[in-house]
């Protein structure tokens, strides 16, 4: 029964929260791709992209109460400067915490350490100059119902969610499959001295990678900032979850970070109206731990880390 | 001269693969370089394209060095490098493993596509098809396809007949002639020595990571040392 009662609610709650793991998810699968490492900075970049596009829309919308065409401009607005807030620290994570030690050769737990340390710096960095308390993002349109289904209200911040998460993965998809940064990140990730022997400048596709996934994740902290406010904590439990949803649709694979990502956002929510939302952290790593023990390489990995 | 090499040693870690290696090239020309196994070939070709570097010594191209530069520059300095074990781009298609090989060009590569299919029809036949699927031979061609599609000049073959049947290795054999024939420099590294030698207008016998013969292709071919140590033949007097 308490299954049934609230399906649909809890769908769709579910789907905007898996939207927002995709996208988080595919800078995850892109990094690990071309460098056979988990950038556990990620968190940050996520981070990042909500002060980023908290600062932009404050100055942009002010106290006004935006409407119709200007909702959809000052969305737009948050999406990019969310993206290139996100893509400029993604690029300096690459730059400083990721690339020194690839110089060196330096063993894999290095990079690890380099990461979590990185991360620490950052989101203290944001705690000490943006405050401790959640910060609450102007909104760019009037929430409220707009249709329902089955008895679930759909609220315009869902639709927002799918219209701009939906667009950034259909051209992400289409950037990897078809342009020539996508054919670098491929050939990289497939075999990285001979896509140098090609002509393929490995470094700059590295950053490329990096920025690309940042200009994903910084958006989505801006969508999920839009709910749930912008503080610089943030982006743990997200990111840590997004990083799930990447390992449960096969890292390295992109439309696997999707799948999954809606995929663990749709399975969070679900067992909430059986068992209460303190289940839905637990219900998520879960699957994590189920995951990397009876199928590592996820649903669409051919054989771990040879994936992208 | 279009390719120098003189001096040249190259080390991993403090072990020397290459002591001391002097090779010239020049316009047009098919070079073999034979050797066994771990004798320096294949550090050769890398160090030729910007993955190895040495530690003493150079690498010139048309007079000028090369050897400090990054396989990425190199490869737009017009060196194509057709790596051992082929290394297709697994999960690229046909078509896109050949247009990695255009990665630093721009404008239209109808002509080269053309060139390249009419060298090896079969490429044209499985463009879509996926490289990690295409059988030992295929993947060969298209590894040499791939490196002509950047328009080299110089072209360094490692090991082409590697795991090859031998009908297979001759078709290969004809086409790197006409390679040459269309213009372009090639250096072969074979253990097949009777093949290359008798493809190539010189050759270079490694051992050891020392150069220990130098010589026309068929005066080699004709040489008892290197019939008994590369042709399977009995050593004089044996």
């Amino acid at each position: 029964m308490c299954f049934t009662q609230n399906f649909w609610n809890f769908l769709v709650s579910g789907l905007a929260d898996g939207f927002l793991y995709a996208l988080v998810a595919i800078g995850y699968t892109l990094v690990y791709g071309v460098l056979q490492l988990i950038n556990f900075a990620h968190s940050e970049v996520f981070m990042s992209g909500g002060f980023a596009s908290l600062f932009i829309l404050q100055a942009a919308i002010g106290s006004s109460q935006p409407h119709g065409i200007a909702s959809v401009g000052f969305v737009a607005l948050g999406v990019v400067g969310g993206g290139i807030g996100g893509a400029l620290v993604a690029y300096l994570l690459e730059r400083v915490a990721y690339r020194p030690l690839r110089r060196r050769n330096a063993p894999r737990l290095a990079f690890l350490i380099s990461a979590i340390g990185a991360s620490y710096f950052l989101y203290n960095l944001a705690g000490k100059e943006f405050g401790r308390n959640a910060l609450e993002i102007p909104s760019p349109f009037v929430n409220g119902p707009v249709f329902t289904i089955f008895g679930a209200t759909v609220q315009t911040y869902y639709i927002v969610i799918a219209i701009a998460a939906m667009a950034m993965l259909v051209l992400v998809d289409r950037v990897v499959a078809m342009t020539k940064l996508g054919k670098g990140i491929r050939a990289v990730a497939q075999d990285a001295e001979t896509a140098s022997l090609m002509g393929v400048n490995i470094d700059r596709v590295i950053a490329q990678t990096f920025v690309l996934g940042g200009l994903l994740g910084g958006a989505a902290g801006f969508l999920f900032g839009l709910n749930a406010g912008v503080v610089y904590t943030m982006g743990f439990t997200p990111a840590l979850k997004a990083f799930t949803a990447a390992v449960l649709g096969g890292i390295g694979n992109i439309r696997g970070a999707m799948l999954g990502g809606l995929l663990l956002g749709i399975a969070e929510n679900l067992p909430v109206g059986c068992v209460g939302t303190q289940w839905r952290d637990v219900v998520a790593f879960g699957i994590l731990v189920v995951v990397l023990i009876f199928r590592p390489r996820g649903i669409l990995g051919e054989q771990l880390g040879r994936a992208a | 001269m279009l390719l120098e090499i003189e001096d040249l040693e190259v080390c991993y870690g403090s072990i020397p693969a290459l002591k001391g290696i002097d090779l010239e090239v020049d316009e047009r020309e098919i070079v073999a370089l034979l050797g066994a196994n771990g004798a320096g070939k294949t550090t050769t070709l890398r160090t030729i394209s910007g993955l190895c570097h040495p530690s003493r010594g150079f690498v010139a191209l048309d007079g000028e060095r090369i050897d400090h530069l990054g396989p990425h520059e190199v490869a737009g300095r017009g060196i194509g490098h057709v790596p051992e074990g082929r290394r297709i781009f697994p999960r690229m298609s046909v078509q896109e493993n050949l247009e990695m090989g255009a990665y630093r060009r721009r404008g239209s590569l109808r002509d080269d596509f053309e060139r390249v299919f009419g060298l090896f029809p079969v490429l044209g036949d499985r463009r879509r098809q996926v490289g990690g699927t295409l059988s030992g031979g295929e993947q060969q061609m298209l590894a040499i396809g791939r490196a002509l599609m950047s328009g080299p000049r110089l072209l360094l073959l490692d090991e082409p007949s590697m795991g090859l049947a031998p009908l297979i290795v001759r078709d290969i054999f004809s086409i790197i002639g006409q390679i040459r024939e269309e213009g372009t420099t090639i250096l072969l590294v074979e253990q097949n020595a009777t093949q290359a030698l008798r493809l190539a207008d010189r050759g270079y016998v490694i051992e050891n990571g020392r150069i220990v013969m130098a010589d026309e292709a068929s005066r080699l071919l004709a040489d008892e040392r290197v019939r008994a140590a590369y042709l399977g033949e009995a050593p004089p007097g044996s």
